[in-house]
């Protein structure tokens, strides 16, 4: 019943919020309180489940259904340790969007906050959906209060950007559908569990799975379907970018970890290589574009292409490390580009420039910003003690296991990253003050620190302690891999540096020589 | 049997009918006597007689009665649609009254008319023979063209009604043209007859073709499919409002349900034949009316095009032939006929001060700081007719992709999803207009509690929450659907 009611306690409020009594302020700070207690609620509710959660089985708990379709499909609902750790990435940032947003947001603001719960129980619901058709409804449903949050409270170009976001991941999803309904045609239930199991013929994978890909490399992003991102994130409030970068982008990875390598492993298999070279190319060309932006919003929103270019090679990889690597660059990520693009508000609102070259020399200033500041980059640049290291070496590793040069190329991603991020931060926080107003800018307001020290402390325990956030992934990256076996992904031949760098030293004699198209049997 | 209680019997399997056909006499005979004052009172005597027919009908089907010497049937299927285009005349009666009085063409013809072509529509979704096709088709298409004339004052109202008329006849007369071909190469206009002797091990009916195709073009002028579409934005536009209303959405019903029994009974042995055809159309119709509702700026004319394109998908489950797919026509017909109608009474909601309706896009600049419930209803309906989830449109085009897959119409299938994205961008464009645009200069004031009401159950039946009526609107669509089969 839990997940239930984390499903539906932000759609009541929502609809409670719209009904507000009152004039235009008092219905704002309503709004505000109502908003706030409820995600926290939420959160509350996240943690429950948390604690609540046996790592030790890959099997769906708090496991709910229902019947309330006819027949046609279920709401049908549960988590496993992935899903659970992208919920709590949910349930944890939407409180911190809403404080967010207490000063930024002005116009209409019981609308805006709605948006936000009903965007909140729409992202828990594709996480915690165990019913094909179920997912499909919340992974699109999705799609109106972003555009709404960017249309509405959005920039100068804000329509631009609200359409090409709805559209573009429009026609990446219906092709999906499509492949769904030959997929329920074809196995006889709508239930993920059950799909997960079920062998679909090698002749139909290719297909259902480019159906899937399409919906999920846009949603991701991957090269070359990026382009609606920046501009997305460029017009979006604050919160909105927060919501966006760090929960929306997930779904495009947990569609990928949930539906395209268990369901379809031999062609995952076979479309390694496809995967591989989008993301080397993601990772050195966003990177690049990254390194000459003007935009400080647009420049973390190329950073977050090239990061997820190590999400999906590590899940391509096919082996532990890659995906759960790939796994914790989510939530790393999640946590650490909501903090950046937290970080570009705090200053665009005392500025309204997002513009690099308006700012410099914050460090003296503003020195608690500049601070913080400097975490979330060292946290996005992958600096060891920070959650990015963990990830990104996870990542890096399986990937090396799967391909080394492949793996090489990706690390000049981690070079360019730290390039571009550092010398933003040189460029924002070093340097002389010599714009009056920026000297006149006072620092972090405490309800500014309030919203950056859970940040802050997440970013660091996940680099020093990371256990809590990976044991839940444990048992489902097993038993995926064991499903993933039956495709043969192919491995890399025994070297002694992989043998340092995987642990294995006496690996077992490799069957397989790495090689690409086809070599699925 | 004697012929007493062979029409003793007819009168009571086509009491739904017999109802429409004394009641309108009778309404037209207050209205005759107590004059255009009688509007309200006849609307009202209007909806009682579509309830009382409505009734009627409840207990039909699943079997299979024939009535008139086999000229009738009423089935499962037949029920399915006329409590369906019931209702709708229901909710066109009901809308109308205030705003005809507004608009001063108060007059008592208006219920009378409607409860004509509501009893038209009826006899086709009933029709088991070629002729009575013809006489429910023509009884509705009459009343149809005056009704669209409505507003005899108004320029626009009656190029309407005239253009209506002269495109309705030609259609008529080429559709009768194809009865003809079709009873001398068949030998009969009787349903069952023509799906025998079309039946398989046959050789191929030249002439039955040449026929099958002229029928076809006829029908699909009153669903408004392309090539046939040309009068749909012109006439809805000058129609008046509930007119137009009611011709999107009950003829389109009666319409579409005349020619699924065509297709699947009577033509049967020529699917084959007439499933490339119908393929042609359902690509046409979702692409044009995607790209053709782009550029314009009259709600009525927007809502035509997204009625072709509407019609286009529904087409798709024709085009599969199966039962899954008429089921799926069927399922699409109930919720698309909420959708359109909400959306109308919207329409009929945009007023200004003095009364005038307001029609062009302009006007709804910002409608949500106004009217913010007229404008989320609205929303409501625009992104349920463009089939985005959650809303429940989403499940009807869900349905006919469905049927289309299971078909192995894949082609279909992915031009029927990619005109959907299309389409969803003047959808969108419509709540941007709303929602993210400022005010406009005339504040839009009007509407009526009654349409007030009816608008907020349609907007419920379309939001998430309609998805809890699935599984009983999915099992009478697929009921219906068996007596096809």
């Amino acid at each position: 019943m839990i997940l239930s009611a984390m499903i539906l306690v932000p759609l009541a409020a929502a609809a409670a919020l719209l009904w507000l009594p009152g004039d235009e302020a008092a219905r704002a700070a309503r709004a505000k309180a109502i908003a706030l207690v409820t995600t926290l609620i939420l959160f509350a509710l996240g943690l429950v489940l948390w604690f609540g959660f046996d790592s030790n089985t890959a099997a769906f708990q708090f496991t709910e259904r229902a019947e309330l379709f006819g027949g046609l499909f279920s709401w049908h609902l549960g988590i496993d340790g992935i899903s659970l750790v992208l919920i709590m990435l949910s349930v944890f940032l939407m409180p911190l969007c809403v404080l967010a947003s207490f000063d930024s947001v002005k116009a209409r603001v019981p609308e805006y906050m709605a948006a936000f719960l009903i965007m909140e129980s729409l992202m828990i619901g594709v996480f915690a959906s165990l019913d094909l058709f179920l997912f499909y409804i919340f992974f699109e449903a999705g799609l109106i209060p972003m555009y709404l949050i960017i249309g509405i409270w959005g920039g100068k170009r804000r329509i631009y950007a609200s359409y090409k976001f709805f559209l573009y991941t429009l026609l990446g999803s219906v092709l999906m559908l499509l492949a769904m309904l030959w997929m329920v045609a074809e196995a006889g239930t709508t239930d993920i569990p059950a799909l997960m199991a079920y062998d679909f013929p090698a002749r139909a994978q290719p297909w259902l799975w480019a159906a899937f890909f399409a919906s999920f490399a846009v949603k991701m992003p991957m090269w070359p379907v990026h382009t609606w991102l920046p501009d997305a994130h460029v017009e979006a409030p604050t919160a909105g970018s927060m919501i966006l970068a760090g929960v929306l982008l997930k779904m495009g990875g947990y569609g990928f970890i949930r539906f395209s390598l268990p369901m379809f492993p031999e062609a995952s298999v076979d479309h390694m290589w496809i995967i591989f070279a989008l993301s080397m190319i993601a990772v050195v060309y966003t990177s690049l574009i990254a390194l000459v932006q003007e935009d400080m919003k647009k420049l973390i929103a190329y950073s977050s292409v090239a990061h997820m270019a190590f999400v999906t090679a590590g899940l391509f990889a096919f082996n532990t490390q890659g995906i759960e690597g790939a796994m914790v660059v989510m939530l790393s990520h999640g946590v650490v580009s909501a903090a950046l693009f937290y970080c570009v508000g705090v200053i665009y609102e005392r500025l309204h420039t997002r513009d690099i070259a308006r700012y410099g020399g914050l460090a003296e200033n503003m020195p608690r910003y500049a601070v913080f500041f400097l975490l979330f980059t060292m946290a996005s640049v992958a600096l060891p003690g920070t959650s990015g290291f963990v990830g990104e070496f996870l990542a890096l590793t399986g990937i090396f296991k799967a391909e080394t040069w492949v793996a090489f190329v990706m690390a000049t991603g981690v070079i360019l990253g730290a390039a571009y991020m550092l010398w933003l931060y040189a460029r924002v926080a070093y340097g002389k003050l010599v714009h009056q107003d920026v000297a006149e800018m006072p620092d972090l307001k405490a309800r500014e620190a309030m919203v950056m020290i859970p940040l802050a402390v997440v970013a660091i325990w996940m680099g020093v302690y990371p256990k809590p956030f990976m044991e839940p992934l444990r048992m489902p990256v097993a038993s995926l891999m064991a499903r993933l076996e039956r495709a043969g992904p192919p491995q890399t031949p025994f070297t002694p540096l992989n043998a340092s760098l995987t642990g294995k030293a006496t690996a077992a004699p490799v069957t397989k020589v790495a090689a690409g198209h086809g070599d699925a049997s | 049997m004697s012929a007493v209680e062979t029409l003793a019997q007819s009168l009571a399997i086509g009491a739904p009918e017999v109802i429409l056909a004394a009641g309108s006499l009778v309404l037209l005979m207050i209205g005759a006597f107590r004059g255009d004052s009688s509007l309200r009172g006849l609307s009202y005597g209007a909806a009682l007689l579509f309830a009382a027919a409505g009734f009627s009908v409840l207990n039909d089907g699943p079997d299979r009665l024939l009535a008139w010497n086999s000229l009738y049937v009423a089935d499962g299927f037949s029920a399915y649609l006329k409590i369906i285009i019931l209702a709708a005349a229901t909710v066109s009666v009901l809308m109308a009254a205030p705003y005809l009085e507004r608009a001063k063409s108060a007059r008592f013809e208006y219920p009378v008319l409607i409860v004509i072509a509501t009893l038209g529509m009826c006899i086709m979704v009933s029709a088991n023979n070629l002729l009575a096709l013809y006489i429910g088709l023509e009884l509705m298409s009459l009343a149809s063209y005056v009704l669209a004339a409505f507003h005899r004052d108004d320029r626009k109202s009656s190029e309407a009604g005239l253009k209506y008329f002269v495109l309705g006849a030609l259609s008529s007369g080429v559709l009768l043209y194809g009865v003809s071909l079709v009873y001398g190469f068949v030998g009969s206009t009787d349903f069952t007859a023509i799906a025998a002797g079309l039946s398989a091990g046959q050789e191929r009916n030249l002439g039955a073709l040449f026929g099958l195709v002229f029928v076809i073009a006829g029908l699909a002028f009153k669903v408004s499919a392309v090539p046939f579409h040309m009068w749909t934005p012109d006439v809805y536009e000058g129609a008046p409002t509930p007119v137009a209303a009611f011709l999107a959405s009950a003829s389109k019903v009666a319409a579409m349900g005349l020619f699924l029994r065509v297709a699947l009974d009577a033509f049967a042995g020529m699917a084959g034949d007439w499933r490339q055809i119908v393929i042609f159309m359902a690509i046409a119709s979702m692409l044009l009316g995607a790209v053709g509702a782009i550029g314009q700026n009259n709600i009525k004319r927007l809502l035509a095009y997204s009625s072709i394109n509407n019609v286009g998908f529904m087409l798709i489950g024709l085009a599969a032939g199966t039962p899954a797919g008429a089921s799926a026509v069927l399922f699409y017909l109930a919720v698309y006929v909420v959708m359109t109608l909400g959306a109308f009474l919207c329409v009929l909601a945009l007023t200004d001060a003095d009364g005038r309706t307001l029609e062009s896009l302009t006007d709804l600049s910002g409608l949500v700081r106004t009217r913010p419930w007229l404008a989320s209803a609205l929303a409501i309906f625009m992104l349920s007719l463009a089939g985005l989830p959650p809303l429940f449109g989403f499940m009807a085009k869900l349905a006919v992709f469905n049927a289309a897959v299971d078909a192995n119409l894949w082609p279909l299938a992915v031009i029927g999803v990619l005109a959907s994205v299309i389409a969803a961008f003047y959808y969108l464009r419509m709540v941007k207009i709303m929602v993210f645009d400022p005010p406009a200069d005339t504040p839009v004031t009007g509407g009526t509690r009654l349409n007030g009401a009816l608008m907020a159950v349609a907007a419920i039946f379309c939001s998430p929450l309609g998805y809890l009526l699935l599984g009983p609107l999915a099992a009478a669509s697929r009921l219906a659907s068996r007596s096809l089969f």
